[in-house]
């Protein structure tokens, strides 16, 4: 903000030649351009067509959670190098110093509207949120510390796919994800599945779809194969809203798609009409 | 066994024209083969075939991904790429063995999944999904051998079991060592090279905790000698269905849990 009026006021006393121009948010979907500063007012929603931009995981807990109830489950949990892969140590040492994220996901309990959850977030700013070691590991204890306590789970996902360095590894995280999802569910878990732009590949063909209820953000990405491959498997252009979120909810795939300024809200009703109200003080 | 082969000629060779498929092993370990068809949702995807048959004079149920012998094989089993309806198909009959307490083998062999708009339509990432989570929990014996190719997600939806057989010039990846370097690299042609960093062999396998066993080949390849392969493939199976018919159906749950539980690598 103050940096913006800065600008304004190097831009007018300053050489005097060119107007200011406020930064402009391109938009994937719609390709309509709006100032930046609209996008974000909106929480990184297209002012023109609606889609719900990439939130970071620490955006998207300021916004879904109560006030400094989250607590983060395995903080310290670091990646390795299964295969010895050329060049993926320093890939992500490199990504944890510029985004300040430990990996692709952070977990942990917390409470929206004083409903008790544990939660899971992924961030596609770290290796496009693929599922690693990592991923896979932080999400399985999360589902099971949810079992153990008899918790609701609600998983934000965002992710390309598998994590290509982690080869035949990565896919297993797929099993093992799916595995602590099941025996959630065979307990009676309530798990919540919230995919968020965009949810494709080994995540979608894992836990992502394995929600009791599914919810989407409007014009997110959902799908199993990328786009690219398909058109050439098919050798044609495939059309504008080909996987995205009303597309899946078209063909049964999502419950219901909401809009992010409602979504702590309709959480929290579905928390409660499953049983799970605040604590009594 | 062989000499020690690369990934790379591996890889050439369970492309071998005439490297045997489902269809030649089934008449060749199993008596009373009969085929049931069909997901009950939507239709009969014959990229995976199931049913039921013998071993040993034992009731067993049999689920397995399809490789066409020839072009005109090919084009009904979609090149052994299967559609949301055959994994439907495959959890259908899976299901029925549980209810009946046949064990299962499933035969993996598949490039991955078929990446269309009909597979998206229909839920590709849903179906496999379901399949990856329902086999885990599964009350009847699973074993899962890979015969050739174990693509991705397509081969998982066949691969939560107790225990996994490769095949020894089998492999099994994330993605296909050609996909896989046109993601990393955008440079498709760089495949050699990707699928000998990608550590996808029989022995990757069982060093990475993803196989348990890997079965010997004949000298040249598992084409050289049919009836070989498929002794070596039955002798396996008859030693390791009874001998997970006798676990405690918990125990045997909790230890199929485990074994994909503990795959990973962190530091914490």
């Amino acid at each position: 903000m103050f940096e913006d009026f800065f600008n304004v006021v190097k831009k007018r006393w300053g050489d005097g030649e060119e107007e200011y121009k406020p930064p402009m948010f391109k938009c994937p979907r719609c390709q309509g351009t709006s100032p930046l500063s609209k996008y974000e007012e909106l929480h990184r929603v297209c002012p023109k067509c609606n889609y719900h931009g990439r939130l970071s995981s620490q955006e998207r807990i300021a916004i879904t959670v109560d006030k400094e109830s989250f607590k983060e489950f395995n903080a310290n949990m670091r990646g390795a190098d299964p295969l010895d892969f050329p060049d993926y140590k320093e890939k992500q040492a490199e990504l944890r110093g510029s985004t300040g994220l430990s990996e692709a996901v952070i977990t942990g309990t917390a409470t929206i509207k004083g409903s008790p959850v544990v939660i899971g977030i992924m961030d596609s700013r770290f290796m496009m949120g693929s599922m690693g070691s990592i991923v896979g590991e932080k999400i399985t204890r999360a589902f099971e510390y949810a079992t153990e306590h008899k918790l609701p789970v609600i998983m934000f996902t965002a992710s390309g796919g598998a994590r290509m360095q982690e080869g035949i590894v990565s896919l297993m995280q797929m099993a093992k994800t799916s595995g602590a999802v099941k025996l959630h569910s065979e307990a009676g878990g309530l798990y919540i599945s919230v995919m968020t732009d965009p949810t494709t590949g080994g995540v979608t063909a894992s836990f992502a779809s394995l929600g009791d209820i599914i919810i989407a953000e409007p014009k997110v990405l959902i799908g199993f194969a990328g786009r690219r491959v398909i058109e050439g498997t098919i050798k044609q252009r495939l059309p504008e809203d080909f996987q995205l979120a009303e597309f899946m909810y078209d063909k049964g795939f999502v419950d219901m798609i909401v809009e992010r300024r409602k979504l702590r809200s309709v959480l929290s009703h579905l928390l409660k009409l499953h049983g799970f109200y605040p604590k009594e003080a | 066994m062989d000499e020690k082969r690369t990934a790379w000629e591996r890889l050439q060779l369970i492309h071998t024209k005439g490297r045997p498929t489902i269809k030649d092993y089934i008449p060749q370990i199993f008596t009373d083969w009969y085929e049931m068809h069909g997901d009950r949702l939507f239709g009969d995807d014959r990229a995976i075939i199931g049913g039921l048959a013998r071993l040993d004079g034992e009731p067993v149920t049999i689920i397995a991904e399809v490789k066409g012998r020839d072009i005109n094989e090919n084009k009904v089993c979609n090149f052994a790429m299967p559609h949301p309806e055959g994994y439907r198909k495959a959890l259908r009959i899976a299901r029925q063995a549980e209810k009946f307490h046949r064990p299962i083998i499933c035969f993996i062999d598949t490039p991955g999944a078929f990446c269309g708009v009909a597979a998206e339509e229909r839920g590709q990432g849903e179906a496999i999904a379901k399949n990856i989570a329902e086999f885990m929990t599964l009350r009847t014996p699973i074993i899962s051998i890979v015969l050739g190719e174990g693509g991705s997600g397509g081969a998982l939806a066949l691969g939560v079991c107790d225990e996994l057989a490769m095949l020894e010039n089998a492999e099994y990846s994330v993605l296909s060592p050609r996909g896989f370097a046109s993601i990393l690299w955008k440079d498709a042609s760089r495949e050699q090279e990707a699928s000998e960093l990608m550590k996808i062999t029989a022995e990757d396998m069982v060093r990475l905790g993803v196989a348990e066993a890997i079965i010997e080949e004949p000298l040249g390849g598992a084409h050289n000698d049919l009836d070989k392969i498929s002794e070596n493939i039955h002798e396996y199976l008859s030693q390791k269905i009874p001998e997970k018919c006798k676990k405690d159906i918990d125990v045997l749950l909790k230890e199929r849990y485990t074994k994909f539980r503990k795959i990973g690598a962190f530091t914490e």
